[in-house]
Parts: C-alpha cells; structure tokens; sequence
C-alpha cells in the first residue's frame, strides 16, 4: 500500500527553481533514504511535504494515502498522520514541554477520535517514552527547545513523533550535530517506532545515520531531481566515492 | 500553559466575537443625566453619606470644573459630553437583604452566565465576593468570618457610615483629589467600591475578590476602592471585570488607593474584559483608571499583576510610591490589543525611601490594527539611597497593521541608585507557528500557546484560579488574528 506519492513536483522560491520533476513512492513498512549534496533541494522537499506556507507546488500532485495534499494546511497534513522532524527545531519561550507535549497529544487523541489522556496519565505515558529516549524529567520542565543542546532538540523531536505515532515520518537531516552516542539514541528510537504499517523517510547528507536506521531504498537527489535510486549499498557507494561520479554518470 | 486545552476549546465554542454581550433586565433607579451640584447631592443623599462625605465631593466637584482632560496618552478618541452621562444607577432596593435568597434573581443570573461564584462552590473554594453590579453592592459574603479575624470588607459607601474614621483619615491620601482630570471626577461622584482594613498582624484567610460588571447602558462607572493593611498585614486582592455589549462608549473611571504600612503586603490582581467594541473599535469601554499603592511602613510591599484585554481605550498606570526604607513595588502586566483598541498603560515607581527596589514587568501583545504603548516612570528622588529598578518591557506583534510603543521616563536624583530597562520588540515568528502546525495545532491553538509562553512571567504571578481565567482570555481576545 502507498503511503505516500509524489509525482513530477516542482516548486520555485523567488522565482528560483527549487524542485524540478521529483517524483517518490513510498510504502507501509519501507524505510526511505534520500541522500544528496548541499542545494539539491533536500530541505525545501521536507517544507513542501509539510505544508510550510511559501512552498506551494507550481505543477505535480502529492497525494497521502490518496488524499491530494495540496490543498491542506500542515496541522491537516499533521493529523492525517505526517510529521516532520525538523533539522533546526524551533525554540518556544515560555512554553513547558511537558504541556506543548500534552497539547499536541491529544489534539491527535481527539482528530483520531479517541479519548484524551488525563494529566495524570499522560505524565505517565510521556515518563515512559521519555525514559526510551534517555530524556530525564528535568529536561520536559523546561520550554520547548529553549536551550536544549543539539543533541537534547534531536531527541525532543523524535519523542514528539512517539508520542504522535504517525504513519510517514520525515526526518530532516536528524544526524547534524550529533555524537555517537546521540545518534544511536535517536536511531535506536527511530527504529522502535517502525512497523510494517508506517514509513520513514531519512534525509540526509551522510551515509552515518544509516548505519544506524537501515534503509531499504536509497534515492540521490541532484538539482532538485531524484537522479538515482537503489538499495542500502548505493549509499555506501556514496561514502566510498562521494557525489560527483553519479552526477558526472547523469550529465 | 496549564489551561490551553480550556482556552482552545473556549475559542472553539465561543461563537460570539464577545462572550459576555447580554444585558439584564433589572429595574433601574438613576438619577438624570448630567453632571452639576444637585447630582452630587443626589448621589450623596442615596448614599445616605454623612455631611462630611457629601462636603468632600462638592470640593472634588469645584476643582474638576477648572480641571482639563489629559491628552499626552497615545491614544485618540471623540471628545466625551459629560453631560450626556447617568452618573447614578442602582438596582431598585426592594429591602435589605439578609441573605442570598433575597436578591433579584435577574441579577444572580447574570452572575451566573459570568461565572461569578456568588454560592457555595465559591464558598469552597474559600474567596469572598463583595459583588458590584453597576454602582451598588448588593451581596456581600463571608463577612463574618472576616470579622472573626478583624478584616473588614465591605462596599465603600458602608464604610463611609460604619467606619468613617479610616476612610477619611485615608481616602485622597495616595491619590489626591487634583491628581488628574479623572480623580477628580471619580472624587466627585464615585458610587461604589470596595473597602478593605486588615488589621495589624493579620494575614487576611482568604482571597478578597470584587467582580465589576456595567450594566446599565450610558451608566458611567466611577468606583473607588481604598485598602489599608497595617503592620505586618497581609492581603491578596482580585479585581475581574466584564461587560456587556454596547453601541454608546461606556465611561469609567475608577480609583484605586493601597496603603501598606511596616513589613505589610499588598497583593492586587486584575483582569480586565471589558467590552472591547466591536472589529471598528465602535461601542467599547473607555477605560481610565487611577491605581496607586503607598508603601508608607518600612519594609512594606505592594505587588500589582493586571491582564488587560478589554476595553477600546485602556489609560491606566497602577503605581507604587515607595516612601519606606527597604520597600518594594511590583508591576506585571499582560496587555493585549486586538482590532482598532487602543492602550496606554504602564506604571510610575516613585522611589523616597532607602533601599527601596521596583520590579517592572510589562508584555504588550498588539494585533489587528491595534495601538499598545508601554508608558512607565522611574524615580529615583533624593534621599532614595541605594535604590533599584529593574524594567523589562516585551512588545509581541500579530500581524503587520498594529504597532507598539514603549515610552519609558527615567529621573534619577541619587548617584548610587540602580535603574536597569530593557526592551524587545518581536513578532510571533513563522517558523514558531509553523513548528507548531506541524505537531498538529491550527493556527490559532499555535497562536494562544505562543502568546502564553510569551506572558508566562506575568501569570505566574497571578493567583491560581485567575490565571486559568487570563489564560482564556487570552485565547479569546487574539481569535481571528491569525490565519
């Protein structure tokens, strides 16, 4: 079953051409690379998926589970079961993560038609999670993002996705600025939440990560184009001999 | 962010743009409209003042008619024909009232559809309710049991009678008669108000809480309230307000005084919803207020928190004079600003005695095509040793047809006196609503959480039960400014 389509998307920022004729296919319970230099386009594919305001398609169609998402603002995507994990996560003064974490819960709890959690319960759900992420109770009192390290936002980021259980999860370059360490929590989290009806998407510029989260296919993206696909070994092919003899092959 | 759900779902069902716009229908006794010597007599003759009281008014009255309005506030407005104002109006008193069975149940209704807890549920949860329904308080609770203790808390005009040493020994004396344009008013025909005494040594047991509500329409509203806590007293006093909906601006202008004397505590909180007008601005409140705390003991401290949403026209400073040596002064305010309202509000800290130390926190949050300034003064007067200030002014903008303004005045007379001030200026950024978004929040859920997180300082320093109100409020006040 498709997850999610993408056909011939293009879409220009200032009059630029960022997306040039991207088309993905992604299925339940596949695990999708998309490796690329810088400037290929990467981030502003993850944008457009999510609905960011400026990243609207120019031609093509993304459908999720056939619904056209074209027209659906990103909490619409969100609900639907899409999320993003950002690769620089935002910092929201003022806000206890404890609370953005509830509210987000069970705004999902309630599009999904089920019972919301009481704070009790939640606190008790969000501690067990948590504690799978290494994230320490101290670190849920404080506002969301606001002085997090880099490794503390990449954990945060990947809890909210537990705790939203979607069915295609983005993850924007999630290795930047990470250690070894980090990066095998945040994997090992990725690959928790993985089953045979849901979907990641990795984005990234490293193979590193994907020690860590095996990808079943792999996707090079070059000037705003998927230019070639295949599976885990074309990413080690990458590391070995870097971008420029698969783009050379292409021009 | 304790009440976000409560807010969102309180956007969501609010369909009305102003929850609060009925009107009850209660027979009215009010005098004539109009502003001369006969009104205040009338007013003071309802009152069944004493002739001291009435005398006092008069004066109030002389003085106001050589007065001219203030107009360096940054905000603008028709000029108001204070003649074409009913300056009293009373629910009819069919008899005196002993208990809650007795009063008009229109106005318990109303009371209800406000959510003020004039019953048992309240009782619970241990606030007194001394209730202003236009001019006249007609049911007050708890009383006995603050008199068990000594405090009294009582509409202004009985105090006037029971108690008529402590008010005149202290009314006028935080904010004199003269000190503008609209005490002078209020001076003159104040209706009604609460009076609060804790006497010395005493923590007062329970929150002490008045609800405001103008009912009668073109009813200008002039209250006065006078606290006085003695030594070592403690008091927390919450002041709400909503009001129906209008067509006519809707004039008020009350007067608040404090009075803390040695190692006493003065907590005043405010949220203030009153009728905004509508997306033009037309019909709101006038909003001008006079609120001043007197820190006359040593080591005494007056805190003023106030969320200010409603009104057209909010002109407010609620100040502190910090005579004692080592006494503080608070200031935290949340305002917020939505289609054509206009704010001016801020704080004076007047710093005399040594050691003194203010603490001003102000959030304006403009949207729509909303004015919000930030008007405070720092003083630092001679013989203030070792004085401190700290300022911090945070300015939020929705959108890009609203503005903010921060005007601070700084005199500073004492060379080892500390006077900080920091100001910022942002708007809800894009990424933070999106980031939001992305997790599943519509616009305005995002926006409510974002502002929130922004006012946090200033909430938590209300009391609990308040701070759940503010934050619905808050909701309430930015629908429709983003999406």
């Amino acid at each position: 079953m498709p997850i999610l389509e993408i056909k011939n998307a293009e879409l220009s920022i200032d009059n630029k051409k960022i997306l040039k004729g991207l088309s993905l296919n992604v299925n339940e319970g596949e695990t999708h690379a998309i490796m690329g230099p810088n400037g290929s386009g990467k981030s502003t594919l993850s944008y457009m998926l999510a609905g960011r305001d400026g990243y609207e398609l120019d031609n093509g169609s993304i459908n999720f589970e056939n619904i056209d998402l074209t027209p659906l603002s990103p909490d619409e995507r969100s609900n639907l079961g899409l999320f993003l994990a950002f690769q620089y996560p935002v910092e929201l003064p003022g806000v206890s993560s404890t609370n953005f974490l509830r509210e987000i819960f069970n705004s999902r709890k309630k599009y999904l038609g089920e019972n919301e959690l009481s704070h009790l319960d939640f606190i008790k759900l969000l501690r067990k999670v948590a504690e799978n992420l290494s994230i320490k109770d101290e670190m849920l009192k404080r506002y969301v993002n606001f002085g997090f390290s880099g490794g503390e936002k990449k954990r945060f980021e990947i809890l909210q996705m537990a705790l939203l259980d979607p069915k295609i999860s983005v993850l924007d370059e999630t290795d930047s600025g990470l250690d070894v360490d980090a990066l095998k929590i945040v994997s090992e989290g990725v690959n928790n939440l993985k089953d045979k009806k849901n979907a990641v998407v990795v984005i990234t510029h490293y193979q590193r990560l994907l020690d860590y989260i095996k990808p079943d296919i792999v996707h090079i993206m070059s000037d705003g184009k998927i230019i070639k696909s295949g599976d885990a070994d074309l990413a080690l092919y990458v590391e070995k001999n870097g971008y420029s003899e698969i783009l050379n092959e292409k021009s | 962010m304790v009440a976000t759900t409560e807010t969102i779902n309180q956007v969501k069902t609010t369909t009305d743009k102003y929850k609060y716009g009925f009107s009850t229908e209660i027979e009215v006794d009010k005098a004539p409209k109009g502003l001369n010597e006969d009104i205040i007599r009338f007013i003071s003759q309802k009152k069944d003042e004493p002739k001291w009281m009435l005398d006092w008014r008069l004066e109030a009255f002389k003085k106001w008619k050589r007065m001219e309005k203030p107009n360096w506030a940054k905000v603008s407005f028709p000029d108001i024909d204070f003649q074409d104002i009913y300056y009293y109006a009373a629910p009819k008193a069919k008899k005196k009232l002993n208990s809650l069975e007795e009063v008009d149940p229109e106005l318990l209704k109303t009371y209800e559809k406000l959510g003020i807890p004039l019953n048992e549920q309240k009782m619970l949860a241990g606030v007194a309710v001394d209730a202003v329904f236009d001019s006249v308080s007609v049911a007050t609770t708890f009383r006995e049991k603050l008199s068990e203790v000594g405090v009294i808390f009582c509409p202004i005009s009985e105090a006037i009678k029971n108690h008529p040493d402590l008010v005149k020994k202290y009314i006028g004396s935080v904010v004199p008669v003269t000190d503008n344009y609209y005490t002078a008013l209020n001076s003159a025909v104040f209706t009604d108000g609460s009076f609060v005494y804790i006497p010395k040594g005493v923590k007062c047991p329970m929150e002490l809480s008045t609800y405001f509500r103008i009912n009668e329409k073109n009813t200008g509203q002039f209250e006065r309230t006078l606290i006085v806590v003695e030594d070592e007293g403690y008091v927390s006093y919450l002041e709400g307000c909503t009001a129906p909906q209008r067509d006519e601006n809707q004039l008020h202008a009350a007067v608040v005084e404090l009075v803390a004397m040695n190692k006493s505590q003065i907590k005043y909180s405010t949220v203030q919803n009153w009728y905004p007008g509508d997306e033009q601005g037309k019909g709101g409140i006038y909003n001008f207020v006079t609120k001043r705390g007197k820190c006359l003991g040593e080591n005494s401290k007056i805190s003023w928190t106030q969320v200010e949403t409603g009104s057209s026209i909010t002109w407010k400073y609620p100040s502190c004079i910090l005579m004692g040596d080592n006494s503080i002064g608070e200031f935290y305010s949340v305002a917020i600003t939505n289609n054509a309202q206009q704010a001016d509000t801020g704080t004076k800290m007047i710093h005399i005695g040594k050691n003194t130390k203010s603490t001003i926190i102000s959030k304006g949050i403009s949207a729509g095509k909303s004015q919000n300034t930030y008007r405070g003064q720092v003083q630092i007067q001679k013989g203030a040793y070792n004085a401190r200030n700290f300022t911090q002014c945070d300015s939020l903008l929705i959108g890009d047809t609203c503005s903010a303004h921060t005007v601070p005045y700084i005199n500073q007379h004492v060379s080892n006196a500390k006077v900080e001030h920091e100001a910022t200026t942002s708007k809800i950024s894009e990424d933070q609503l999106f980031y939001c978004m992305q997790r599943g929040l519509d616009a305005e859920q995002a926006t409510s959480m974002i502002v929130n997180g922004f006012c946090k300082e200033v909430m938590k320093e209300l009391p609990m039960e308040f701070a759940v109100e503010a934050q619905k409020l808050i909701g309430i006040s930015l629908e429709g400014s983003v999406g």
